[in-house]
């Protein structure tokens, strides 16, 4: 189908699209790369009468280190440049490996990882890795700007803490220390599809080699990603052996009441969750790096 | 309504402007307006990959762009990619190896393919595949496709070398 009509307006800068957002409010929806917002429009499940084109506002992308070792990554950056990145690859592994699960290479081109993050599809790769690393997402609107913790923005299905008049303008994931390892998967009928279950997991060791501090997300499970506590406190303080591992992961679906859609039943994403979460936790933990 | 906008923007190497609202796609723009029917619309939604097109040498998905966001840009389209009546390299190597049935996803792959020859000249099998993941063909079984795209690599290392 083809989108209903609309106008479209092209802002050369922040503060223009800031102020074009509280002219048009309800009435507006925001094109990044589209990649989202634009099925949803052919679909007609979106009839927006404007759309504020961000592409113009060239500040709005680009990946820096700052001072702190926080990886900064300006909301319209693509992903294809995520997944290029050098940078990318160095200061956020985890990151760098949950990329070439982003849909396909066309899509990548053009998506944002702003886009994404906004989007909030809860069985994206990205908002995931944001909880696992406790990014922070930075918003702006003509009130100024505020800076909202990842366990604080995704709120449910297609839902985020942003305002109507706020965009996203930046993400920043705090340093990576020394030492800590990554490992992610997701299973999906198509390589590039959405997940039906995923996991990204981050461990860190102390100076015995005991696991201290370990992340293990889940998305694609419920209405939004998910930290797994559970596994995450039967992992710390163990060697993170086989056995460790096998038996932390068993308590994966602890607590969690998996949704069920046309690509799986709530049960099979039970049965993926400690699966998954097993081997996640094997990349991370396995003495070499992949 | 809103108004019609004129656009201006270089395919194929030439310089060409038209009119479009604001909602019309990019591969209706091509079809309709610059009368380029080789890009195929298929699912209008992202999800086949037919529509492929390059924007400044990275392959899209035209379906999922609007025109006005083309414009100043450089696309290359399927008619691109070789003198019109003649087919390049690839394009021969599909025809080689039947890698097509109906031919409807094959402007997608096509693209597709180029882009992936021009950023990596020696793919594995891996590689092909990977690249391709994101255009639907419901005839072939892809083996062809991957097939084809391999042999056109050889020939060119060979060529090279």
């Amino acid at each position: 189908m083809k989108p209903a009509p609309f106008d479209h307006v092209a802002p050369a800068t922040l503060e223009e699209a800031l102020a074009l957002l509280v002219e048009h409010g309800e009435n507006a929806k925001v094109l990044a790369g589209g990649q989202s917002l634009v099925p949803v429009m052919a679909l007609r499940l979106a009839t927006p009468a404007w759309l504020i084109d961000l592409n113009r506002i060239a500040s709005l992308a680009g990946i820096r280190q700052l001072d702190t070792g926080e990886l900064a990554i300006g909301a319209l950056t693509r992903h294809a440049a995520v997944e290029r990145s050098e940078l990318v690859a160095r200061a956020n592994p985890l990151l760098a490996s949950a990329m070439p699960w982003v849909a396909h290479t066309a899509i990548r081109n053009r998506g944002t990882v702003g886009g994404s993050l906004v989007h909030a599809d809860p069985a994206a790769e990205l908002p995931a890795v944001c909880l696992a690393c406790d990014a922070t997402l930075v918003a702006q609107s003509v009130r100024g700007r505020r800076a909202i913790a990842a366990a604080a923005f995704f709120r449910g299905m297609f839902e985020t803490a942003l305002g109507a008049d706020e965009l996203l303008v930046e993400i920043r994931f705090p340093a990576w220390p020394d030492g800590r390892r990554h490992g992610f998967i997701e299973i999906a009928r198509r390589h590039g599809d959405f997940a039906i279950c995923g996991i990204a997991a981050t461990v860190e060791r102390d100076r015995a080699g005991r696991v201290g501090d370990a992340r293990v997300v889940a998305f694609g499970v419920v209405d939004r990603p998910v930290r797994l506590a559970a596994v995450e406190r039967a992992l710390a303080g163990t060697d993170g052996g086989e056995d460790a591992l096998r038996s932390a992961a068993g308590a994966a679906a602890d607590g969690l009441t998996p949704r069920a859609d046309h690509h799986a039943s709530a049960e099979y994403r039970s049965e993926l969750l400690p699966v998954l979460a097993r081997r996640a936790l094997a990349q991370a933990l396995t003495p070499r790096r992949r | 309504m809103p108004e019609p906008r004129e656009i201006e923007l270089t395919i194929n190497g030439e310089r060409r402007a038209g009119r479009c609202e604001p909602r019309t796609t990019l591969v209706d723009f091509l079809r309709e307006t610059c009368a380029l029917t080789g890009t195929h619309v298929g699912c209008e939604h992202g999800v086949c990959g037919a529509c492929t097109v390059l924007l400044d040498g990275a392959p899209v998905r035209s379906c999922l762009m609007f025109a006005v966001q083309a414009a100043g840009a450089r696309l290359t389209t399927v008619e691109g990619l070789a003198p019109p009546g003649e087919m390049n390299d690839l394009q021969r190597a599909f025809q080689e190896h039947h890698a097509l049935q109906c031919g409807f996803c094959t402007p997608g792959i096509l693209t597709t393919m180029t882009a992936l020859l021009a950023d990596n000249p020696t793919p594995t099998r891996e590689d092909v595949r990977r690249a391709l993941s994101g255009n639907i063909c419901r005839c072939t079984g892809y083996e062809p496709i991957v097939q084809a795209v391999l042999d056109c690599a050889r020939g060119r290392a060979g060529r090279a070398g």
